[in-house]
């Protein structure tokens, strides 16, 4: 089984803006590749240049950034395609948790079998967390996963985790192969039971 | 909760058992690979030294990283090259078969398996893919996985999911000359948004859809997934006994009768309880073509670009960004903006009716594309390409000064040679507007169906197909 996931403290790191898709966390030239290694350095390349160009600083490439923990993006984060390389580019960087306003559902599925907790708050509580995050980059923040709570600063946000991942992270059973292969032998009945199979 | 829809009922037929998270165990009764998020689930397989359990219900392509000119190997990108033989040694070593470039049967992995009659109604479908939603058009539940998931169906034939909210989405009415499936799609998405479909699967309805063949079905739940729902079908009905009927893999002889019933059985009740219904009148669905940088900002051709307070609060800063990123400003007409690229092809338009749609569009036009601008029609598979090139359609695309070239996905997302340079702007039949979707950072695509890019590319700029085909 792997290990339970129930508590991550560091810095936070803001990603501003909605609908941030998958083609923008980890373009699609970075997916040539047999393995995930190597992908952290890669996440948001595209934005990262992009902002570069126009003089300003993405937070991936911000210094009072590095070493950060916890991301804090919008609404629909991760949106687009099944691509499992953006978590992968994200953990990679060095994230270990998510905050956001809601999240696009392949990813967040990706992200239970990766063990990094997502957790969504309001639009204006993540936008908080953003500010105080920018005002303060050394800002040390602990998520509880248990009780889907962030705290920072002396204040504690009631974020929320939907009740089935929640229990996959805390009882360490979000790597779902294991699990998976112990119903083998009611696999086999299903399997039986549907006409297709034969045809 | 939903009740009686077909979702529930092939949800129920496949669920076995309740994990201890909570999640429920799903049989998945077709499996598809590709060449770019199966590899480091074969080597997780590997590590983890679990054999694949079921080899004959996963059917492998290749289709994201394969050059759609030069086709020799090994191929001049290393890195496409390693892939193709990390997919080729993975297939052979575990029984899974792979339709390659050269066998005749390869091509977009969602558009092989509905061809060769893999897909059919009440099955679960899954792909390491986002546009697996395709295979729902037969009537199956089919999801987008990650590649940890991949292993998961490789290792145990099933998955831990969470069971979806069921949005009955119905199109009635007829629709008008020159609006296609594409259209009808793009219209929802602009209407529903792009968020709307998180914790759904989406139930097209209504006469419009039944109306549409199997390809324009297709092309309509392969955006499902666009609009946030990780799943889209449609219920089965006659038109998808006959596609399906003498496909290489659909049921034969005495079991085609019992197929047909239990199709039938699968499909929703009259009476079936859904979380959400909306209703849209077919007549109001013009050609429609995308603005911005999600597939969500898209209008009819005839419109101008919507002024910010057209939006929600929230979307603000999306639709800022969106006018800056285009370089395109609001109130100004869709119709006549100049485009570089034109783009027919992918799982959403790559299909026969796609390509004969745009050479008679073509014909109707009878003029050529203009130097200005790079036009190129990519056939979604080996097979559509027969078929094409038995009916002339390559010698007409290539009159109207189109290239012809061979399957794959191509400038969809241009992980192979086929890419946006610099800021060109694309007339595109694929499904994604994503700012950097066609290779190019800081490359421009503008959604709309074959016909229209058709036109595009013949005009050197958006322009309503309407105006050609009377
Ligand atoms: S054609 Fe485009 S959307 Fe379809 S599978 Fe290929 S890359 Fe993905």
């Amino acid at each position: 089984m792997a290990q339970n996931i129930t508590a991550i403290a560091g810095r936070g790191v803001p990603v501003r803006g909605n609908d941030i898709d998958t083609d923008r966390i980890i373009p699609a030239r970075f997916l040539r590749c047999v393995t995930f290694d190597g992908l952290g350095e890669h996440a948001f390349e595209d934005d990262r240049l992009q902002l570069k160009e126009q003089g300003k600083t993405h937070a991936f490439d911000d210094a009072r950034f590095q070493g950060a923990k916890i991301l804090v993006a919008g609404a629909n984060f991760g949106c687009g395609s099944s691509r499992e390389h953006a978590p992968q580019a994200i953990m990679r960087w060095g994230v270990e948790a998510i905050i956001g306003v809601s999240f696009a559902e392949i990813f967040f599925g990706n992200n239970v079998a990766l063990g990094v907790p997502c957790l969504t708050a309001s639009a204006a509580e993540v936008e908080a967390l953003q500010s105080a995050i920018e005002a303060d980059p050394s800002l040390e923040m602990s998520i509880d996963v248990a009780a889907a709570t962030v705290s920072y600063a002396g204040t504690t946000l009631q974020a929320a985790i939907p009740d089935g991942p929640q229990r996959m992270w805390t009882t360490g059973q979000w790597d779902a192969t294991g699990q998976l292969l112990d119903g083998a032998s009611e696999v086999k009945k299903v399997a039986a039971s549907l006409p297709y199979i034969s045809w | 909760m939903s009740e009686r829809t077909l979702f529930d009922k092939v949800w129920d037929a496949h669920a076995v058992r309740q994990l201890p998270s909570g999640q429920t165990q799903l049989f998945i009764g077709l499996h598809l690979i590709h060449e770019v998020t199966s590899p480091q689930a074969f080597a997780m397989m590997r590590e983890q030294n679990l054999p694949v359990v079921y080899p004959e219900r996963t059917v492998a392509t290749v289709d994201h990283i394969v050059p759609t000119e030069d086709q020799s190997r090994p191929y001049a990108d290393g890195l496409a090259e390693e892939m193709m033989q990390a997919i080729e040694r993975n297939t052979a070593e575990t029984g899974v078969t792979l339709h390659n470039v050269g066998s005749g049967n390869q091509g977009v992995v969602h558009i092989v398996a509905p061809e060769q009659g893999l897909t059919q109604p009440g099955m679960t479908v899954a792909c390491g893919d986002s546009h697996t939603a395709t295979h729902g058009a037969f009537g199956a539940i089919s999801f987008g996985i990650g590649t940890s998931q991949v292993r998961d169906v490789l290792a145990t034939q099933t998955l831990s999911m969470t069971r979806l909210k069921v949005r009955k989405i119905e199109v009635n009415g007829e629709l008008g000359s020159g609006v296609t499936a594409k259209d009808v799609i793009l219209h929802i998405l602009a209407k529903l948004g792009v968020k709307a479909g998180v914790g759904f699967a989406y139930e097209f309805a209504g006469s419009t859809i039944h109306d549409l063949s199997m390809e324009g079905r297709m092309t309509v739940c392969n955006m499902a997934i666009e609009g946030g729902a990780r799943c889209g079908y449609i219920n089965p009905d006659h038109t998808t006994f006959e596609y399906i009927k003498g496909r290489d893999h659909a049921p034969k002889a005495d079991k085609w009768d019992q197929a047909v019933a239990w199709w039938q059985s699968i499909a929703s009740d009259a009476d079936a309880v859904y979380d959400d219904v909306v209703v849209y009148n077919a007549a109001d669905i013009e050609p429609t073509v995308t603005w911005g940088i999600t597939p969500g900002q898209g209008l009819g051709v005839s419109q101008n670009i919507p002024d910010v307070d057209a939006f929600e609060a929230d979307d603000e800063p999306l639709v800022r960004e969106a006018y800056a990123y285009m370089d395109l400003q609001p109130g100004q007409p869709i119709a006549g903006v100049p485009i570089d690229v034109a783009f027919i092809g992918s799982c959403t338009n790559g299909r026969i009716e796609d390509l004969r749609a745009a050479a008679a569009v073509c014909q109707a036009h009878g003029g050529t594309v203009p130097v200005s601008v790079k036009a190129f029609v990519v056939p979604g598979s080996e097979r559509v390409k027969v078929v094409a090139e038995a009916e002339g359609l390559h010698e007409i695309f290539t009159k109207h000064g189109f290239e012809w070239r061979e399957a794959g996905c191509s400038m969809c997302l241009a992980m192979n040679p086929d890419k946006l340079s610099g800021r060109q702007i694309s007339a595109s039949s694929s499904n994604r507007n994503f700012k950097g979707r066609q290779g190019s950072p800081t490359g421009r695509t503008l959604l709309m169906s074959p016909a229209m890019v058709a036109v595009a590319a013949l005009e050197g700029k958006v322009t309503d197909v309407r105006t050609v085909t009377k």
